[in-house]
């Protein structure tokens, strides 16, 4: 005797339970805090604040605490949160010429003005690893020095005096938001900077990669990476000037790709651009050359078919939230639509096997 | 228990943005109305779509039904039947006929829904063209131009491969003479019950449309003369309560592959079980 499935609501509830206890894992092992992971996993933090969108370095911390180390799960933590916000307004744009640089370099010149910084990277390590961290242990301080004064100057500057590259006209427009109009196409600039600013590293590192392997080659160099905290200021109306409210970390790239001419423009250097929340390098420059190759239409290139210049292909898949969500959707019960599959399937089979030549065969789903 | 949220979750805003979608969605009938649909604290493609619907819809006195696949109690719809609960504490029915407002995935529920009834669906994919042509850009202008052959072309080339139109759920339909319009992926047995004097309106967050039927809007499924549409089902009666007018869901029941056919309706089929009908493997 068949008795219909029951108890969703227990199942949830239960299965919520186990969740939670194996999220704590061994109780015997100290419990991992929030500012533990704001600390020591600083570079998780930065890509949920990135692609969260929302720049919070506790918040993001928590979430990936609660989402036990998924980052994509920790980012739609943020973004579920951050929907419920209310906006009190929108800041004045960052000034990343006046960033306080931590890293800053540039791949096109030996020298510049403000100097070539490494700072805090992985780049010349070698990856062994290091079983000393195994066990715990202090580590040495780091030598320091005197910051160099005064705002350092984008490489980018140099080749604008001598009209080497290609102007970047300065607009008033107030930038569409993603997040409260529908995305629309054909997007503006600013709409698919936002766009790939909070897109999937992942995605947006594949897009890039495919660029540099000839699918709309765009040779790129990065002509400036820069890491550092960059102040937040808004115009309070009742005050009638801005103020400071903040800092956040940003990483800026800003790439510079060879360019032929075309009818509409002379022979000259074209920019990608990319600009993300906390230390986030690897996306930046990703963002970059992507950009770059969504600038084919403006700059009079050709088409090439390739998905990293099909605006519409790469906007409307690079969210992962939007991704995984529809991705995973399809372990949700479906058995009406298979059914209805299935009934067409025996028909379609039943009428073929009339048709063809193999009398008496029995139908394997009957 | 409302906690510190807003009725229904949403802040009245973002309701609001959603009603007048939903205000054009309903003068354009099959229309698909660009909205800014917000992250919701469900994944997308789990309803979010639906559940944005749901919430700019809702007022205190409704008594809300949610159904995945035909029934209250998948986990899904249970799911987001606690979030309307909590978040905005109406009732709610697992009755058909006694719900207001019925937020569904995959089905149409098998009873006739009235006038005041509003019926909300839960769509993954909102443009009917999609897989003839993936980009949203070109299906727009095909919309925008009535220009419907690549779909008809589509149906043609099934007949002639198959035999028959090999579309079997989220059936394409063309309403009130003009807009081709996904029904979302309900089982084409449901196509001809969309014809009703209930509201009809349809949420798809991740793709950030919303579109609408008006009660006894024209809905037609589209077919050619000589293979006329037909609305299928297996051909059993419920195991259950022997309804032969039913949704059915084939279970399997044992290692050898023995299996009955039931209701996808629960709460069809359990009101007609308490009204003493018996299908042939009642106990």
């Amino acid at each position: 005797m068949y008795v219909a499935v029951k108890g969703g609501a227990r199942a949830i509830e239960n299965a919520h339970a186990w969740l939670a206890e194996e999220r704590r894992g061994d109780t015997g092992v100290a419990e991992l805090s929030v500012a533990q992971i704001r600390e020591q996993l600083a570079l998780a933090v930065n890509r949920v604040m990135a692609e969260g969108s929302l720049y919070d370095p506790d918040l993001a911390a928590l979430a990936i605490k609660q989402a036990r180390g998924d980052l994509i799960e920790a980012i739609f933590l943020i973004r579920a949160y951050r929907t419920t916000l209310p906006r009190f307004g929108a800041t004045r744009p960052v000034e990343t010429g006046a960033m306080a640089c931590d890293r800053r370099i540039s791949a096109t010149f030996k020298d510049l003005p403000g100097g070539q910084v490494l700072g805090p990277t992985f780049d010349y390590t070698h990856r062994l690893l290091d079983f000393k961290l195994a066990a715990e242990g202090a580590v040495p301080p780091a030598p320091e020095g005197t910051p160099a004064p005064g705002p350092v100057p984008h490489v980018t500057g140099f080749l604008n005096r001598e009209g080497l590259i290609q102007q970047e006209v300065a607009d008033e427009t107030p930038p569409p938001d993603l997040t409260r109009e529908p995305l629309e196409l054909p997007a503006d600039r600013a709409l698919r900077l936002q766009a790939l600013s909070r897109g999937d590293e992942g995605f947006i590192l594949g897009m890039a990669y495919s660029t540099q392997r000839g699918y709309a080659r765009n040779h790129a160099f990065v002509g400036e990476l820069r890491i550092g905290a960059c102040t937040v200021e808004m115009d309070i109306p009742e005050l009638g000037f801005a103020i400071e409210i903040g800092e956040v970390v940003l990483t800026e790239c800003e790439t510079v790709n060879q360019f032929a001419g075309s009818k509409t423009e002379p022979p000259q250097f074209t920019r990608g651009y990319g600009l993300v929340f906390g230390q986030t390098e690897r996306k930046a420059i990703s963002m970059a050359l992507v950009d770059r190759a969504l600038r084919w239409r403006e700059l009079g290139e050709d088409d090439q078919g390739a998905p990293a210049q099909d605006e519409e292909f790469v906007l409307y898949h690079c969210d992962n939230i939007q991704a995984t969500g529809f991705l995973e959707h399809i372990k949700l019960p479906h058995y009406v639509d298979f059914q209805s599959e299935l009934e067409l399937v025996r028909k379609l089979r039943r009428e073929a096997m009339a048709a063809g030549s193999a009398p008496g065969q029995a139908e394997a789903a009957e | 228990m409302t906690e510190h949220y807003n009725f229904a979750y949403l802040d009245e805003q973002t309701k609001r943005m959603i009603r007048r979608a939903l205000l054009k969605a309903l003068a354009v009938p099959g229309y698909q109305v660009p909205f800014a649909s917000r992250e919701m604290p469900m994944p997308y493609g789990w309803g979010t779509g639906g559940v944005q619907v749901t919430a700019a819809v809702l007022v205190p006195e409704d008594r809300l039904k949610v159904i995945d696949q035909g029934a209250d109690d998948t986990t899904n719809a249970v799911s987001i039947r606690a979030f309307f609960a909590r978040t905005a504490g109406v009732a709610t029915t697992e009755a058909t006929a006694e719900a207001t407002v019925i937020q569904t995935r995959h089905r149409i529920p098998e009873v006739t829904l009235r006038e005041g009834q509003i019926l909300v669906y839960q769509v993954p994919i909102p443009e009917p063209l999609r897989f003839l042509e993936p980009s949203e850009v070109e299906t727009r202008r095909m919309h925008a131009l009535e220009d419907y052959g690549l779909m008809h072309v589509k149906l043609y080339e099934d007949i002639s491969r198959h035999g028959h139109i090999a579309t079997a759920y989220a059936y394409p339909v063309r309403v009130a003479g003009r807009y081709v319009m996904d029904p979302s992926p309900i089982p084409k047995f449901d196509n001809p019950k969309m014809e009703m004097a209930a509201i009809q309106l349809f949420g798809a967050g991740r793709e950030q449309r919303i579109y609408a039927l008006p009660p006894h809007t024209p809905v037609v499924s589209l077919d050619f003369e000589d293979h006329p549409f037909e609305a299928s089902k297996a051909d059993h009666a419920c195991g259950l309560c022997g309804a032969t007018d039913s949704y059915l869901d084939e279970v399997i029941v044992d290692d050898a592959g023995g299996r009955m056919f039931v209701c996808s309706d629960t709460d069809y089929c359990g009101s007609r079980q308490a009204a003493g009908h018996k299908g042939k493997d009642a106990a």
